[in-house]
């Protein structure tokens, strides 16, 4: 394999637009990035308290709007909804901000109260009318969205025994994970209107910082303080209950604790966010057997940042793009190319 | 679980203060310069007056980039270990260049809840809520404030 991650307008190419390194969140940490689902703009949130919409205007990427004053403390993460038109921020306030984009900008929908201290992850689920959260309080918790935008809390489960990390969908089934400091991940189904912890996965040595199913939903990629990236994949089961083996276990790669994965649902490629500081692809190689398979190290930057690494993100409709942002208040967009 | 904050050691064994003994090449170390005035939370006295922090634990490494610090508690139980492991961190956060990555652990063999104090430590998503805590914050300040010594 031939393969390259670069800066975006730097090297390799006729375009000379500037290489797209942006100071997110100067003098703070940027925490995480999110794409909105047609891919043209990026959120980031970070130690500063704020959001900011980040967008292309000629070569050049511009902040075209600032989300301040929705929270009092870090924003850890942030997800766009499946249609594009909210935001849902949450933070170390312990609450989760739902955002309304309108023709200035973004305005404050509404404020989803209820976990006990920092909420470390939001996501939609594809229908969008689910989102779950999860907290430092163990807990994870379904809300339920109606056509009036209001938000009514379905669940709160209680299977993990420390802090949740991170929440990810299944990209068609509703089918939920959540990754946490117990070392474990687990896996939640609705089943006669009651949501319930269906499978729990160990393997990891240490905390689970995140995770990510592939395009189809039958793997899922998580990423730990282990140092390691597990790929799991779901077999079925007679009983209806869902079964997660892991397949794989990328080691040896990772300097420090791996803080984010993300499955390219365009390319199947592999992207790690790390706190060596470096940004990293692996391939699965595609003789490999599908029941043992081999991912190998296509494309690093070691020093994609100065500081840790703490998200890694494909563009959802653009192949190759990849964004990521670290603890020095950067964030950075790169294109990965194989030959 | 362990939180930043529990109960205390009413009568902590009194060391000497380096600057009282004769110094060694090696206590020359910038690093234990930071650290060595840290005061615990329980007591008046610095780390190092409790023999929490011992130069011998510290590990730089500038080519790497990496500080390691090994602290000891004054007793295998004692309930301030995450604070004072979280005021060394910080310690070393504000002093030292961003390049470095810095790891502080209990000495091995030293602590009851070793693992988790030390897992605590190493999570800076929780270092980082804790420090947007005011009263906590104080609390670590308060440890790092310097005393006339």
């Amino acid at each position: 394999h031939q393969a390259a991650l670069r800066l975006l307008g730097q090297g390799g190419g006729s375009s000379s637009s500037p290489a797209t390194r942006l100071s997110a969140h100067p003098d703070s940490r940027c925490w995480f990035v999110a794409w909105s689902p047609n891919g043209t703009l990026l959120a980031s949130c970070g130690g500063d308290k704020a959001i900011r919409i980040w967008g292309r205007e000629g070569d050049s990427w511009v902040c075209k709007s600032v989300l301040e004053d929705g929270h009092q403390r870090t924003v850890r993460k942030v997800a766009w909804s499946p249609c594009g038109n909210y935001l849902a921020s949450a933070s170390f306030d312990a609450t989760t901000c739902i955002w309304k984009k309108n023709n200035e900008g973004f305005e404050s929908l509404t404020v989803l109260e209820g976990h006990e201290n920092e909420v470390k992850c939001v996501a939609w689920a594809p229908s969008g009318n689910l989102l779950a959260t999860c907290s430092r309080d163990k807990s994870v918790w379904i809300w339920e969205v109606d056509e009036e935008d209001e938000y009514e809390c379905v669940t709160v489960l209680n299977s993990h025994t420390q802090d949740v990390k991170h929440v990810a969908w299944h990209p068609t089934r509703e089918l939920l994970a959540s990754a946490s400091y117990d070392n474990n991940i687990c896996i939640y189904k609705e089943e006669d209107d009651d949501w319930e912890c269906r499978a729990t996965l160990e393997g990891h040595t240490s905390t689970v910082w995140s995770l990510c199913f592939d395009a189809t939903g039958q793997r899922m990629a998580s990423c730990s303080d282990d140092r390691t990236v597990k790929i799991w994949k779901e077999y079925p089961s007679e009983s209806g209950d869902t079964s997660w083996k892991c397949v794989c276990t990328l080691s040896g790669y990772h300097g420090r604790t791996v803080y984010d994965v993300s499955w390219c649902p365009l390319t199947g490629a592999l992207a790690t966010a790390c706190g060596d500081d470096a940004v990293r692809v692996f391939r699965e190689d595609v003789t490999s057997n599908p029941e043992e398979p081999v991912f190998s190290l296509v494309a690093q930057v070691t020093k994609a940042h100065n500081q840790d690494v703490n998200c890694a993100s494909w563009n959802p409709k653009e192949a190759g793009i990849l964004a990521s942002c670290s603890d020095n208040g950067e964030l950075a967009i790169w294109r990965f190319k194989e030959d | 679980m362990v939180g930043w904050v529990q109960m205390e050691n009413a009568n902590p064994v009194i060391f000497q203060r380096c600057r009282d003994r004769p110094l060694t090449a090696s206590e020359e170390d910038e690093d234990l310069h930071l650290i060595r005035s840290i005061n615990d939370p329980e007591h008046p006295l610095s780390l190092e007056e409790l023999n929490v922090v011992e130069q011998v634990r510290v590990k730089v490494n500038d080519a790497e980039s990496t500080v390691g610090v090994e602290f000891t508690p004054t007793i295998p139980h004692c309930s301030m270990a995450t604070l004072i492991g979280l005021s060394i961190k910080v310690k070393l956060l504000r002093s030292l260049p961003d390049r470095f990555k810095i790891d502080v652990h209990i000495t091995p063999g030293t602590h009851a809840s070793e693992e988790a104090v030390n897992k605590q430590l190493a999570d800076k998503e929780r270092v980082a809520a804790a420090l947007e805590n005011s009263s906590l914050l104080e609390v670590v300040n308060q440890c790092l404030s310097s005393r006339n010594i």
